[in-house]
């Protein structure tokens, strides 16, 4: 038992803060939401010159073999810059083939998404149709689905692997309020989709990853919030004093603190739980992911507020974490869903409870 | 980073599990589930010396004081075992988790060998005295004064909230012993024995009903020269020492007891159907998140060796669990409604639920108020400007 960072955590730690502080600029991600919410040369730098696409895929199909815990490292970096990449759906893809593709697919498909070749999205929805290979079914909200190469989709027992520029896709981009992430709209008429081999593997190994990627990102986004906060009330004086040595004002930032250190032991719980196959995983994901969600947004907000005027324009960046801390809280989701599965697993279904 | 324990930590932990469940199925059932700090004490402290007995009083301490060597890990998993196993709180815990320690880094080796064993062996139950009626979160403003005559140190004042002063045997006062001094300075930490004429413990009831703290009064009270720790003069650094012990790993012990709280609270639940209700889900489902993450934060806080970075985990620890456990008790009263009102007999003392509802109150007060602890989380941890802080 040990639950801190290796010598080598910490190394991948340094890097990946280095390098989103220096290349995740407000002007960049700017620059991307103005465009396609994907910052390419980002990502291209991201996937090649460091290798970090590849992170937690197999050595042998071009990845780094690391687990959850070091994803979850790089997601907390991107997310504190609210980087414009397409983290999440490569994560979920990525795993799904990882856990639950078969040889050929993986060999196939891993080693593209390790060097970034491809970009990467996942949607899930009840109801679809799946006819000789061919999948039809309407998907409402695809992040960075306008951009993305491959989506994986999952429906029921059942997940596929389906490339967007082939035949029978047709996409629609969403004017996002989380421009860093847009959303499109994909429809999907009897286009050419591939089986995964284990769904049953694939599909728990895309939520996963997919939910620790947010509430990492969540994490990430919140203790930068609170940095820049702490930075502007040593700056900002009224009344002849450092706004920060208000207690009105210090005790909101230490509730901040607060709830932050509790996002930040669940993330690194739940990544654990994956990488070590504990029984505590399901309890620990849904928990990251709901926790780290409500911190960010309660961190976000504060921002706002505890700048003042200045954080309601747009030129400051406190409304870019405030709406992606707004929709990660509904990403693969909300909070109440997770509490509630939670609630499951400790009180049973809510229609069976213990007679009065 | 690692959760799992090792085959040799989860051997331990079945050794562990044995031997206490044993001892609360066979000598000390009648003691198993006790929730109160007062009921049964003088069994308890009987309890105390049978741990001591079998080496299990304090088995992080060195061996040569009558502990274990025990690692980290072992220490946290007697902990959990401890209280899986429904054993009581102990009533020693200020002798074996704070004036041990404290002994341990600051006594000399006389001291070591008069106190150390006795506390190990159950013998020695301690209590604290540093609060006084106008030194409460300003704690450096204590007036309780000690001076040297001849050979004893003598003391005059009064100290407050001191828990189970009525079944203790010795305490550690923090006497302002250069006169003059303010603050800080000028302060001695001072090892008394409370059986003596000068020292008077009156018990102050409590809104759950229970008298486990006191007021302490000290009329000429009396110890020996060489009852100090440290030198004259350095009682606040002591004090200061003293409470940096009690983020450790006792708290972690502390905490999970509160899993057999969550437990009554969703077993109470369970029973009455309220459990169906989609907000009081809601709810126990965040305690459960809750409950999870104080272990894990107080695993961080056990595994962070860099003593050079400040440790999120451990300074917002104390204001985590105090506001987690006050949350857990106005839960249970909804969920218990009118029946958590009652106490079903003819005393004004409470079950589990209502007690837990009572007594979380003052879990947000003592160890530093939730207000002390932002201003400590904000200074501290933010580098935000200081709170007045007296004379210095």
């Amino acid at each position: 038992m040990e639950f801190a960072f290796t010598d080598e955590q910490r190394m991948i730690g340094e890097t990946v803060r280095g390098f989103f502080a220096e290349h995740a600029t407000s002007a960049r991600t700017r620059a991307a939401m103005a465009a396609d919410g994907l910052d390419h040369a980002l990502w291209a730098a991201f996937a090649g010159e460091l290798g970090l696409a590849g992170i937690a895929l197999p050595e042998d199909r071009g990845g780094a073999g690391l687990g959850m815990v070091e994803l979850a490292q790089v997601a907390e970096a991107a997310g504190a810059h609210v980087a414009a990449l397409p983290l999440l759906g490569h994560a979920m893809l990525g795993q799904a083939i990882a856990r639950g593709g078969s040889d050929e697919q993986k060999a196939e498909w891993l080693p593209r998404l390790a060097t970034g070749e491809l970009v990467s999205t996942s949607a899930w929805q009840p109801d679809v149709t799946i006819a000789g290979g061919r999948l039809s079914g309407h998907f409402a909200h695809v992040p960075h689905g306008a951009v993305a190469d491959l989506m994986l989709v999952h429906s029921g027992d059942n997940a596929w692997i389906v490339d967007l520029k082939g035949e029978g896709v047709a996409i629609t981009a969403h004017m996002t309020m989380d421009q860093t992430r847009p959303l499109a709209s994909i429809t999907l008429t009897a286009a050419p989709a591939e089986a995964l081999d284990n769904p049953d593997a694939a599909i728990p190994a895309a939520l996963a990853a997919g939910w620790i990627v947010l509430a990492a990102e969540a994490l990430g986004g919140a203790q930068e919030t609170l940095d820049r906060t702490v930075a502007y009330s040593r700056d900002r004086v009224q009344f002849g004093r450092q706004i920060g040595s208000f207690q009105a004002y210090k005790h909101r930032l230490a509730d901040m603190m607060i709830e932050i250190e509790q996002a930040r032991s669940a993330v690194y719980w739940a990544a654990c739980t994956i990488d070590e196959n504990s029984d505590e995983a399901p309890i620990a994901l849904h928990a990251a992911k709901s926790l780290a969600a409500d911190t960010y947004f309660m961190c976000a907000g504060n921002m706002i507020q505890l700048h003042g005027g200045i954080g309601f324009t747009w030129d400051h960046d406190a409304h870019l974490f405030f709406k992606r801390a707004r929709s990660i809280q509904t990403l693969l989701g909300h909070g109440a869903w997770h509490r509630e599965a939670i609630a499951t697993m400790i009180l049973g279904p809510a229609c069976e409870g213990a007679a009065a | 980073m690692k959760l799992g324990f090792s085959a040799a930590d989860e051997q331990f932990r079945a050794e562990c599990a044995d031997w206490l469940q044993a001892q609360m199925a066979g000598p000390f059932r009648d003691i198993r589930g006790i929730t109160t700090l007062t009921a049964k004490a003088e069994r308890r402290k009987e309890w105390e010396q049978h741990l001591g007995e079998h080496g299990w009083s304090c088995i992080g301490w060195p061996r040569a004081w009558g502990g274990r060597d025990a690692t980290l890990a072992q220490q946290v998993i007697f902990a959990e075992e401890y209280a899986r196993a429904g054993v009581p709180g102990r009533v020693n815990h200020i002798g074996v988790e704070l004036a041990g320690p404290t002994l341990l880094a600051f006594g000399s080796e006389e001291q070591k060998r008069r106190f150390l064993p006795d506390i190990a062996a159950g013998r020695t139950i301690f209590c604290q005295g540093f609060s006084e009626p106008n030194a409460g979160s300003d704690l450096a403003s204590v007036r309780t004064r000690g001076r040297l005559e001849g050979d004893e140190w003598v003391v005059n004042g009064q100290k407050v909230w001191t828990s189970l002063a009525h079944i203790s045997d010795w305490i550690f006062v923090v006497t302002r012993t250069q006169d003059g001094s303010k603050g800080p300075k000028g302060l001695t930490f001072l090892m008394m024995p409370l059986d003596q004429p000068g020292i008077e413990v009156r018990p102050i009831r409590q809104i759950n009903g229970d008298a486990e703290f006191n007021e302490t009064f000290f009329t000429d009270a009396r110890c020996a020269a060489d009852s100090l720790i440290g030198a004259v003069g350095d009682g606040w650094k002591i004090a200061m020492g003293l409470l940096a012990f009690e983020r450790g790993v006792s708290t972690l012990g502390q905490q999970m007891a509160f899993r057999n709280e969550l437990d009554a609270v969703i077993a109470a639940a369970r029973a009455n159907g309220t459990a169906r209700d989609p907000l009081i889900r809601q709810r126990l489902a965040k305690a459960e998140i809750g409950l999870r993450l104080m272990r894990y934060g107080a695993l961080r806080m056990l595994s962070n060796t860099d003593l050079s970075q400040i440790d999120g985990a451990a300074l917002t620890y104390k204001i985590q669990w105090a506001t987690w456990r006050r949350t857990l008790g106005e839960l249970a009263m909804d969920v218990l409604g009118q029946a958590g009102e009652v106490t079903g007999g003819e005393a004004y003392e409470w079950d589990l639920l209502p007690n837990l509802f009572l007594f979380s109150r003052s879990d947000t007060i003592y160890g530093g108020t939730n207000q002390i602890q932002r201003n400590l989380i904000a200074e501290r941890g933010l580098g935000l400007p200081r709170e007045p802080r007296g004379d210095l």
